[in-house]
C-alpha cells in the first residue's frame, strides 16, 4: 500500500481506477480513470498505468461521481456522543459520499456566523466535503430571521429550521423575500422546509392511520405535512422565492410538487431511502428503531414516493442520517428520539427501491445516481457549473470526486461495524445489495476496499 | 417457563393474541378461582415460590391492588415497583429498571405504562412472563377478560344455568354498545377484540372527535354517533370513562354537552330493553358518563366487575406461571396448609 498523506490531494501519487463502468450525467461507458492531484487527468479505455501510480481495481463495478447528501445530522456541536463531524464524514465516505450538508439543529444551533464557521473549520479535517446549512430563524424558534446574509457570506447555501417547520406563514414569507434579495447580491440561497404543521402532529409518534389506530399510538397525519407543502407552494407563488422540500413522505405531497413544477414555480424536493422502502406497519412491534420524523407512512405512500422518483418529480434522495445514542432508543416508543442512520446504507437501499422488484417503474441506474449525486449537488450549490466540485461528469480535467461500487455484492448490515458513532439503523441484520468499494475525494483514496483510510 | 400455554404465547400483551379458545380457557380457570374467593381463607398454593412484580409507570391503585391480591391468593411472592417515582427521576431508563428487577429473579412482570407497546418491549428484554396491565391507548387485556367473565356470569344467571357449562356460546350474536372516548381507550381496544373473537356484535358509539382515525379490520358491527338510536336494541351497554384528567375535555365543547348526548341518564336508561346490562370499567365519573341513580340500578355490574377482576387475574397468572398439569384443578390444595 502506498502511504496516504493527511492533506487531501496534496502529494498523493497518481491513481488509476481500472476496469470499471463509468456512469454519470452524460451516460455510461467502459473507462479507466487517471487521477493526478485533485483532478482527473485522463478518462478512457485501457489507460496506461504510470510508474508509481496506485491501482484501484474497479472490475465489475460502477464508477460514478461522488454522492452528495443534502440532509445529514452530524450532531456537532452539542451531541458528540451520537456523532461528530469526523465520524459522520467517515460514514459518508464509506457510503460513497464526497459531500454532505450538515443540518443546523445542533446545540447551539447554526444560527450565527460563529457557529457556522466552527462547523466548517472542523469539516475541513474530515474525509469528505462538509457544508453546513443555516437556520432560517434564530434558535430555530420560528420567530425572528437568523442572520442569513452573514451566513451566506461564509458559503452557506441552504437554510432550514429542520427538526421543525417554520409554523408562521408570515415569517416564512419574510424569509423567502429576504432570500430573494440575497440572491440578487450574488448569494444564491435556498430555503429548505421541514413540512410539519405542529398543531396537527402534537404528541404524534407514528403515521396516523389504520396501524396507529389499532396499536393505540398517537398519530401524525399525512395532512400535517401536506398542509405545509401547499402553504409553501403558495408562498413561493407570492414571493417568487425558492423552496426545497425536505424529506417528503406522502404521495399527495409529491403530487403537489409536480403541479407546482408544472406551473414553473421554483420548488425542489428530496425523499429519504427509508420513506421509499419502509411503511408504518413496521411499528407493529413497537420497536423505537422505526420511529422517525416524518413518520414511516403507508405502503401506498412509499409506492407513491417511488413513482414520483421515476416520474422525475423528485430532485434528490437525501439520507436524513440521524444518529442517536443507544439510550435514546432503548426506551418506549413515546419517549424514544426520532431518527435513523442512513449514510452507510443509502446507496443499496435506494438502488433496491428504485431499480428492484418493487420499483414502479424501474429506473435506469444513471437516473438513480442522479438523485444521489448531481441532483442534490445542484440544490446545494456545489455543482461544477455553479463553481463547485460535486456531481459533475467524470471527464479529463474534472475534480476527482468519485466512488466505486459493486452493484451486485450482497452484504449483511452489522450495526457494530458501522463507522457512525451510533447504531440506530433499521437495516440491522438485513441483507442489502450494492456495496461501496472505494471512494476518492479530491484525489485522495479515502475508502479502499470498503475500509476508511483515515 | 413452565406455564400452560395462554393462547399462543407465554405473555399476555394483547387480547387479540388469545383468540376465542384462549379467552374461554381463562374464563374456565377463573370459575375455579371465583370459588376460591368464597372460601374463609381465599388462598391456594398454586404459585408458591414464584415471584410476581407489578411495574406501574402510571398510578392505578385499583388495577395494581387487583393484580397483587390475585398473586397473593395464589401464594406468589409479590414485589411492587412504582416506576412513576424514584428510578425514573434518577434518570434510569425503563430498560435498565426492568433488567435490574429481572436480575433479582422474577417469574412475571405485570406492566402498566403510559406508552403503548411498553409491555411488548419489556417482553423483549426479560425472560419472565409479561402481563399487560394497560399500555397507553393500546390495550388492557385483563379488563376485557374480566368484562367477558362478568357478561358470561350475568347471562348464565338470567338463563338459570351454570356459567361453567354455558361456555361462551352466549356471546354469539350478543349486541354490545361501547360508548365514549374510544379514541383514547385501551379498555375499548381490548374489549372490541375480545368480543369480536367470541362472536358478539359490537357497535361503537362516540362523539366524532373521540373515534379513532381508522377502524380498518376492527371486528365491529357499526360505528355511530347517536346513542339514543342504539339503546333500545342492545344487550350490553358498556360505558367508557371520560378521562378528563388526561385532556379528553379538549376534544369536546363541554362535559355538559357530552353528558347530554352520551351520558347514561335515567331517561336514557329507560330506553334500554328489559334485561340489558350496564357496565363500566371504573372509576366512574358519576353525573358525566353515568348518572348516579343509574350506577346503582340492579342492571349495573360495576362492583361485580371489580370482584371478578381478582379471579380473572388469578387465572391469567396461573396459566402463565402454574405447572401445566394443574390446569385440571387449579384450586386444589386449599388454604389449610
Amino acid at each position: 500500500m502506498v502511504p496516504v498523506t493527511d492533506a487531501p490531494g496534496a502529494d498523493t501519487p497518481p491513481i488509476v481506477v481500472r476496469g470499471g463502468t463509468v456512469v454519470d450525467a452524460t451516460g455510461e461507458r467502459r473507462a479507466d480513470l487517471l487521477v493526478v492531484g485533485d483532478r482527473l487527468a485522463a478518462v478512457g479505455p485501457d489507460l496506461e498505468v504510470p510508474s508509481g501510480a496506485r491501482l484501484v481495481e474497479a472490475g465489475g463495478c460502477v464508477v460514478a461521481p461522488g454522492l452528495v447528501d443534502l440532509h445529514t445530522h452530524l450532531r456537532q456541536p452539542g451531541a458528540e456522543e451520537a456523532e461528530t463531524i469526523e465520524t459522520g464524514a467517515r460514514a459518508a465516505a464509506l457510503g460513497g459520499y464526497c459531500a454532505v450538508v450538515a443540518m443546523p439543529n445542533t446545540d447551539p444551533p447554526v444560527d450565527s456566523a460563529a457557529v457556522a464557521a466552527d462547523v466548517l473549520a472542523l469539516g475541513r479535517k474530515a474525509v469528505c466535503r462538509v457544508e453546513v446549512a443555516g437556520a432560517i430563524t434564530v434558535g430555530r424558534a420560528g420567530e425572528r430571521l437568523a442572520p442569513m446574509g452573514e451566513l451566506a457570506a461564509l458559503g452557506v447555501r441552504l437554510f432550514t429550521d429542520d427538526g421543525a417547520g417554520v409554523q408562521d406563514a408570515g415569517v416564512m414569507r419574510r424569509a423567502l423575500e429576504y432570500a430573494r434579495g440575497l440572491e440578487s447580491r450574488g448569494l444564491p440561497v435556498v430555503l429548505g422546509q421541514h413540512c410539519e404543521t405542529d398543531s396537527l402532529t402534537a404528541g404524534g409518534v407514528m403515521h396516523e392511520g389504520a396501524w396507529s389506530s389499532r396499536l393505540g399510538v398517537p398519530g401524525a397525519p399525512a395532512e400535517s405535512e401536506e398542509l405545509m407543502v401547499a402553504r409553501d407552494i403558495a408562498l413561493v407563488r407570492l414571493t417568487g422565492g425558492r423552496v426545497h422540500f425536505l424529506h417528503l413522505s406522502t404521495a399527495r405531497s409529491l403530487a403537489m410538487v409536480a403541479a407546482a413544477k408544472a406551473e414553473g414555480l421554483a420548488v425542489t424536493a428530496e425523499v429519504t431511502p427509508h420513506h421509499l422502502t419502509l411503511a408504518d406497519e413496521e411499528l407493529a412491534g413497537y420497536d423505537p428503531i422505526y420511529k422517525v420524523n416524518p413518520p414511516l407512512r403507508t405502503a401506498a405512500d412509499a409506492a407513491g414516493v417511488r413513482r414520483a422518483c421515476a416520474a422525475g418529480v423528485v430532485d434528490a434522495v437525501a439520507t436524513d442520517h440521524a444518529p442517536h445514542p443507544p439510550e435514546a432508543k432503548a426506551t418506549t416508543l413515546q419517549d424514544a428520539a426520532p431518527g435513523m442512520l442512513g449514510l452507510e446504507t443509502a446507496l443499496a437501499v435506494t438502488l433496491d427501491a428504485l431499480t428492484g422488484a418493487t420499483a414502479a417503474p424501474a429506473m435506469a441506474l444513471g437516473a438513480v445516481l442522479g438523485l444521489l449525486s448531481w441532483g442534490p449537488a445542484r440544490i446545494a450549490g456545489l455543482a461544477v457549473d455553479q463553481g463547485g466540485d460535486q456531481g459533475g461528469p467524470l471527464v479529463a480535467g474534472a475534480p476527482a470526486n468519485l466512488f466505486v461500487f459493486d452493484p451486485e455484492e450482497r452484504w449483511e448490515v452489522d450495526p457494530a461495524r458501522l463507522a457512525s458513532r451510533s447504531r440506530n439503523t433499521p437495516w440491522a441484520g438485513r441483507t442489502l445489495r450494492g456495496r461501496v468499494r472505494h471512494t476518492v475525494w479530491r484525489g485522495e483514496p479515502v475508502v479502499v476496499d470498503g475500509e476508511a483510510q483515515r | 417457563m413452565s406455564g400452560a400455554p395462554l393462547g399462543a404465547g407465554r405473555h399476555l400483551l394483547s387480547v387479540a393474541d388469545l383468540g376465542a379458545e384462549g379467552i374461554e380457557e381463562v374464563l374456565r380457570v377463573a370459575d375455579a378461582f371465583v370459588e376460591v374467593g368464597r372460601r374463609p381463607i381465599p388462598k391456594v398454593p398454586a404459585l408458591r415460590g414464584r415471584t410476581v412484580v407489578t411495574l406501574f409507570a402510571e398510578e392505578s391503585t385499583r388495577t395494581r391492588l387487583s393484580f397483587e391480591t390475585a398473586a397473593r391468593r395464589l401464594s406468589a411472592d409479590v414485589m411492587s415497583c412504582p416506576m412513576a417515582g424514584s428510578s425514573v427521576k434518577k434518570g434510569e431508563s425503563l430498560r435498565d429498571t426492568v433488567e435490574t428487577v429481572n436480575a433479582m429473579g422474577v417469574d412475571a412482570f405485570v406492566v402498566r405504562h403510559p406508552s403503548a407497546g411498553a409491555p411488548a418491549q419489556v417482553a423483549q428484554w426479560v425472560d419472565a412472563a409479561v402481563v399487560n396491565a394497560g399500555d397507553g391507548w393500546h390495550e388492557h387485556p385483563t379488563q376485557a377478560l374480566l368484562d367477558c367473565y362478568t357478561i358470561r356470569q350475568v347471562l348464565a344467571e338470567r338463563a338459570g344455568t351454570d356459567p361453567a357449562s354455558a361456555g361462551t356460546a352466549g356471546f354469539r350474536g350478543l349486541k354490545v354498545a361501547v360508548v365514549g372516548d374510544v379514541r383514547h381507550s385501551r379498555v375499548a381496544r381490548s374489549l372490541v377484540w375480545a368480543l369480536g373473537a367470541l362472536g358478539a356484535r359490537t357497535t361503537v358509539v362516540a362523539p366524532g372527535s373521540l373515534v379513532p382515525t381508522s377502524f380498518d379490520d376492527w371486528p365491529l358491527e357499526a360505528v355511530t354517533h347517536d346513542l339514543d338510536a342504539v339503546l333500545g336494541d342492545v344487550d350490553v351497554c358498556y360505558l367508557l370513562r371520560l378521562q378528563l384528567e388526561r385532556g379528553a375535555g379538549a376534544y369536546l365543547p363541554s362535559v355538559r354537552e357530552y353528558t347530554s348526548a352520551y351520558g347514561l341518564t335515567a331517561r336514557r336508561a329507560a330506553l334500554l330493553g328489559e334485561g340489558a346490562v350496564v357496565m363500566h370499567p371504573g372509576p366512574m365519573n358519576r353525573g358525566v358518563e353515568i348518572a348516579d341513580d343509574v350506577a346503582e340500578l340492579p342492571a349495573s355490574t360495576v362492583l361485580r366487575q371489580v370482584r371478578n377482576g381478582v379471579a380473572v387475574r388469578m387465572a391469567v397468572l396461573f396459566l402463565l406461571l402454574g405447572s401445566g398439569g394443574a390446569v385440571e384443578d387449579p384450586a386444589a390444595g386449599g388454604a389449610g396448609d
